[in-house]
């Protein structure tokens, strides 16, 4: 079944680049390294078209709602006949407590795509597809959770769920089989994929498609039905509270590292990502690890799409789907996360509080163009790629050592 | 055997009788029943068949889903309405319409020839168009106040040193410091959508750009002679500059690479930088030369997209096309003229949706677009003849 050509195999797998497990200190050190430095150069860029950075950055850092944590302390309470000060450990309806909410909203698909590029590099692939398989997910769920109005609740969001995650995992399948059986590169055919995603995407949901809603002139989906939605824990349903989304999210984390560092089936894919040539020595199934490894990784980015409609979006627009980044986002957590479960955890909750306090419904006006604080966002990932493409802290620790010598 | 019954001169027979089948059911033919596309179709595939087992497999390939995709179009236009056809194709206009969308899809694939050619896998050509797009008309509208008519000229001349800086970022990476070449690619997408986002909402962001770009844009090219001609001259009576360009940048490329030894030791570096480091030819200095120059050629077409096409700039506005460029460098074998071809069939594909609103409403346009990418991965796929890319690309060539 996979017939390689020989040359094709000495060809270094992106695992081989990374460095993937933590190694203490050292192993946190080349991400914080990197935010730091993309920070710092996203800051030239703010500084160099005549704006304070320090100021841009508060403000930004006031528009995601992490300060929340440090509001400890005293907070007035109404309490029949009169308002006690009591010491409570966080206000969670300040506005600061909405911000985090949203936050977290955005970082939960951002840890499923970011886990989706992390699988597949597990596996020695590069799965630039994420975006494409969370468009799908999106679909599916959408199309699910807009039908079948009868359902009962629970069983209906997670018939939307699981739908979307399979979605997710055939689309990326497509790429696994393509690279399993006639060895074609899977950043080629998971590019096309995205693609090809995005445009049937905006057709189905579009003016005329089989899935636009009933009113004719607006391009959008129905709102799903609520027994489709999930349930909200923090915040209004009406103004984009928390769903138990973020559980979901956590609990895949952790799935995760167990499938990874603890069964066979993440042995056998750590095989093939370092060497596919020696595993198949050792009888592994290189072309059989291909597939499962993409169609896993695709399981994650579809089910990021699916909760993302069933957590908050509840609706899906061509506007919506052509202008989504999540599954590039995702792409930037992984590898700042260096494909660890809890490396690619906190850099999504990174990236998501970036882009929340970016936003226009977060950012302060006044301080600086939530526009341009978009596309500051952009550069910031752009850099963040693009530096640990270079592993700043291994480049730091060869020059100490070449001072030294 | 003849050549003229070689199973690959088959193949290729195959190839127009699908296409034919398509054309038939078209103004002005326009046959009104499904049988004879449905017939031609057949005999397409039936070409390809004998030409796939007579080991002609690539043309043969071709041939059999030329033979499907004139049955299934076919089909459809015989079912639609005679006056919904005639007013979505007209030839010319789809043809002129075909060049125009073709044209930033040539200097990104070309661009990205140059680039895969040497070793260097290319996926930043997105950012590179977007890169062209925005400088060009930042230039040009910084230089028309004294450059006045020709202020694209400068417009051009910026466009290409931005797109080059944006490549040699990936040449120092890639070369130099041998970063994974997608990781860095991808990288580079992200920060060209990031700074032309920014300093276009920081320069323009209120009103737009400007409104009297079309005044000192890329000038269309007036053949009057020409004007007179039944159906060549709408088509070639009044194309843009760049499109000009274009063919001759693709007739340069083809020269350059299969008939000068520059271009023999660019596909050395590409196929074998082993080989072609043992009889002298520095791998870096090819790399560096040929990813730089790839950068100021993608950008040429974001150039053409923005200063020629539709004489305005917004955020992210390449949205895909460089990734169809990107998709025509494969379908096309990283062949140039080959590449040209693709390219126009995904302009074509473009053109249609883009004249399918017309009669047919909005969706079966946004559908369309679908068509290049499909179309591409069922390339990859090896359905159509497997295409596989430089021996050497996406490695990083260490010296020994």
């Amino acid at each position: 079944m996979s017939d390689f050509a020989p040359d094709e195999l000495d060809q270094e797998t992106p695992q081989q680049h990374f460095p993937t497990r933590f190694g203490g200190v050292k192993g946190i050190l080349t991400p914080l390294i990197t935010t730091v430095v993309a920070f710092l150069v996203g800051g030239l860029v703010v500084a160099l078209t005549g704006k304070n950075p320090v100021r841009v950055y508060h403000a930004i850092f006031d528009g995601t709602g992490v300060g929340w944590f440090f509001q400890v302390g005293n907070h007035s309470a109404r309490i029949p006949f009169a308002t006690a000060h009591m010491w409570f450990p966080w206000d969670t309806a300040s506005v600061a407590a909405g911000n985090l909410q949203q936050t977290l909203l955005v970082t939960t698909p951002i840890m499923l795509t970011a886990l989706a590029v992390a699988f597949a590099f597990r596996c020695g692939m590069f799965n630039i597809g994420g975006q494409g398989q969370y468009i799908v997910g999106a679909i599916f769920a959408v199309w699910l959770g807009t039908s079948f109005s009868s359902l009962a609740p629970w069983l209906h969001v997670l018939l939307c769920l699981v739908a979307g995650t399979l979605a997710g995992a055939v689309w990326a399948g497509i790429a696994g089989i393509l690279k399993a059986t006639v060895g074609a590169h899977e950043v080629i055919s998971t590019i096309m994929l995205n693609w090809t995603a995005v445009w049937v995407g905006s057709y189905l949901v579009g003016a005329g498609g089989p899935l636009q809603g009933s009113q004719v002139s607006i391009p959008v989906s129905n709102n799903i039905v609520d027994g489709a939605k999930l349930p909200v824990f923090w915040g209004l349903k009406l103004l984009q509270g928390l769903s138990i989304g973020i559980f979901i999210a956590i609990a895949m984390l952790v799935l995760y590292w167990v499938i990874v560092n603890r069964t066979t089936l993440g042995y056998a894919v750590r095989a093939v990502g370092f060497n596919p040539e020696a595993a198949r020595y050792g009888g592994i199934s290189v072309a059989r690890n291909y597939f499962v490894a993409m169609a896993i990784a695709g399981a994650f980015a579809g089910l990021a799409g699916a909760i993302d409609i069933t957590g908050w979006e509840y609706q899906l627009g061509p506007t919506d789907i052509q202008a989504s980044q999540i599954g590039f986002i995702g792409l930037a957590a992984a590898l700042l996360g260096r494909n660890t479960a809890i490396g690619a955890g906190f850099a999504s909750l990174l990236f998501g509080a970036l882009i929340t306090g970016t936003s226009s419904r977060q950012l302060d006006p006044t301080v600086f163009r939530p526009e341009l604080a978009g596309n500051l966002t952009t550069i910031i990932q752009g850099l963040v790629v693009l530096f640990v493409g270079l592993n700043l802290g291994g480049l730091w620790v060869w020059l100490r050592r070449r001072r030294r010598a | 055997m003849n050549r003229w019954t070689s199973p690959r001169a088959i193949g290729i027979v195959g190839m127009v009788l699908g296409a034919a089948a398509f054309w038939l059911a078209l103004p002005p033919l326009a046959a009104r029943t499904a049988v004879l596309p449905i017939a031609l179709g057949i005999l397409a595939i039936a070409a390809g068949i004998w030409a796939s087992s007579r080991e002609a497999g690539r043309a043969g390939g071709g041939a059999i889903a030329a033979g499907l995709l004139g049955i299934g179009f076919g089909v459809l236009a015989t079912r639609s309405s005679s006056a919904h056809l005639d007013t979505v194709v007209v030839w010319s206009t789809l043809f002129a319409a075909t060049l125009r969308y073709a044209t930033p899809l040539t200097f990104a694939a070309i661009g990205g020839l140059f680039c895969e050619r040497s070793g260097v896998v290319n996926v930043a050509l997105e950012g590179m168009l977007l890169t062209g797009a925005f400088f060009a008309i930042w230039g040009a509208i910084w230089a028309h106040t004294w450059a006045g008519g020709f202020a694209w000229v400068i417009g051009l001349a910026v466009a290409a040193l931005a797109g080059m800086a944006l490549a040699a970022v990936h040449a120092v990476w890639t070369i130099t410091f041998k970063v994974d070449q997608i990781i860095s690619g991808t990288a580079l997408n992200f920060l060209a959508l990031g700074i032309t986002g920014y300093l276009f909402v920081d320069k323009y962001g209120d009103t737009g750009t400007p409104g009297n770009v079309p005044a000192y844009g890329i000038p269309d090219i007036h053949l009057h002679f020409l004007q007179n001609w039944t159906f060549i001259g709408p088509i070639f009576g009044q194309l843009n500059l760049m499109i000009w360009l274009s063919f001759a940048l693709l007739v340069a490329t083809s020269v350059f690479v299969f008939r000068t030894p520059w271009g023999l030791r660019l596909r050395a570096v590409g196929e074998h930088p082993r080989a072609a480091d043992t009889v002298g030819i520095s791998v870096y200095k090819v790399r560096y030369i040929a990813v730089i120059s790839s950068g100021g050629i993608a950008a040429m077409g974001g150039a053409y997209l923005s200063l020629g096409f539709v004489h305005s700039f917004n955020e992210g506005m390449t949205n895909g096309t460089g990734f169809i460029g990107l998709a025509a460098l494969i379908f096309g074998k990283w062949r140039p003229f080959p590449t040209w071809c693709a390219a126009l069939l995904f302009g074509f594909s473009s053109a249609l949706a883009d004249r399918l609103p017309t009669a047919y409403g909005n969706q079966w346009g946004t559908l369309f677009q679908a068509l290049p990418y499909v179309l591409t991965l069922i390339a990859v796929g090896g359905v159509v003849g497997r295409s596989i890319g430089p021996a050497a690309a996406g490695r990083p060539y260490v010296r020994q």
